[in-house]
């Protein structure tokens, strides 16, 4: 059973590994809509799935982060990759198992996954 | 929405868009009168009587009251449609206090669903804001206040992996824990 007690242990522990975060101009960040839209459409699972893969794979040059409506409601749950110097990315109608794709190749190996942004999905 | 989990997710946003410090989540379960009481209410920038009068409205929305949208009318219609009722009540410059009664033997009525993904979502992603999250079933409860955690964290931030994961299984032990459930 989890005790509060515990936080203790974590805190030692997440202070010996902690790692200087890269400079936040090289940060690449994920952008989840967390609007009324996003959420009824799925867009928790899709946070969680990008904060968890992230943590999984040590990842400390990626921020996640959330924010209100996009604006194409229809499309969502939506998520925006923005990195310095690139275009940004929009993938839409997103789920949980899309995640660990984009993680694996847009946002560590730099290949945008085309089938699942807007531009594909919208035609 | 497929669980009002996900409507207080929705609700909390609200709060954060309008600034506030300190969100409280409150969830107070009846199981004799089949009764789900859940409030949230923060201390933001609050609202003019007439918006709170048009809030519920989901036609009212113009673009100065976006954020609010159709967030409190699903809400609303989550606790009508079980025979429950909505109340808001706000202030400028003191905050909004939204409360829902759902009636639990509706066959209406939705259910919480996954609201230790919820919590830990609000916390995580939210670490400049304080929580309070306290849910009740019967005589039974759990209150887990962000402040207490952000002192024994020190400058390990809520955010950190391992501090979001034992939060959310945190959340999980505890919930199952005021239901009575026996835990492995």
């Amino acid at each position: 059973m989890k005790t509060i007690e515990e936080l203790n242990a974590i805190r030692e522990k997440a202070k010996a590994n902690m790692t200087v975060r890269e400079d936040n101009e090289d940060l690449i960040r994920v952008i989840v809509g967390m609007a009324t839209c996003g959420i009824a459409a799925g867009a928790r699972p899709v946070l969680n799935g990008f904060v968890d893969e992230i943590a999984r794979r040590k990842l400390n040059n990626i921020a996640v982060s959330q924010t209100g409506c996009i604006g194409m409601c229809q499309y969502e749950p939506i998520v925006e990759v923005i990195e310095k110097g690139k275009e940004k990315v929009t993938y839409v109608k997103m789920t949980a198992d899309k995640v660990a794709r984009i993680v694996s190749e847009h946002l560590v190996n730099g290949n945008v996954v085309t089938e699942y942004t807007v531009g594909a999905v919208a035609k | 929405m497929r669980e009002l989990s996900l409507n207080i997710l929705d609700i909390a946003q609200n709060s954060i868009s309008a600034g506030a410090s300190l969100i409280e989540i409150e969830i107070i379960e009846n199981t004799a009168k089949e009764e789900m009481f859940i409030s949230i209410n923060d201390n933001g920038k609050g609202m003019a009587a007439e918006q709170v009068l048009n809030v519920t409205d989901p036609f009212f929305t113009t673009r100065t009251t976006r954020k609010v949208g159709m967030g409190i009318p699903l809400f609303k219609l989550a606790a009508e449609q079980t025979g429950g009722s909505l109340t808001i009540w706000s202030e400028l410059g003191t905050g909004t206090k939204i409360s829902a009664l759902f009636k639990t033997g509706s066959v209406d009525f939705t259910p919480l669903g996954d609201i230790s993904s919820t919590v830990t979502m609000l916390i995580v992603m939210n670490t400049d804001r304080d929580f309070c999250y306290r849910h009740s079933v019967d005589s039974r409860e759990f209150t887990l206040k962000t402040q207490e955690l952000k002192q024994i964290l020190g400058d390990v931030p809520l955010s950190t992996p391992d501090v979001a994961e034992w939060l959310k299984s945190y959340i999980e032990e505890q919930t199952q824990i005021i239901h009575g459930g026996v835990l492995k």
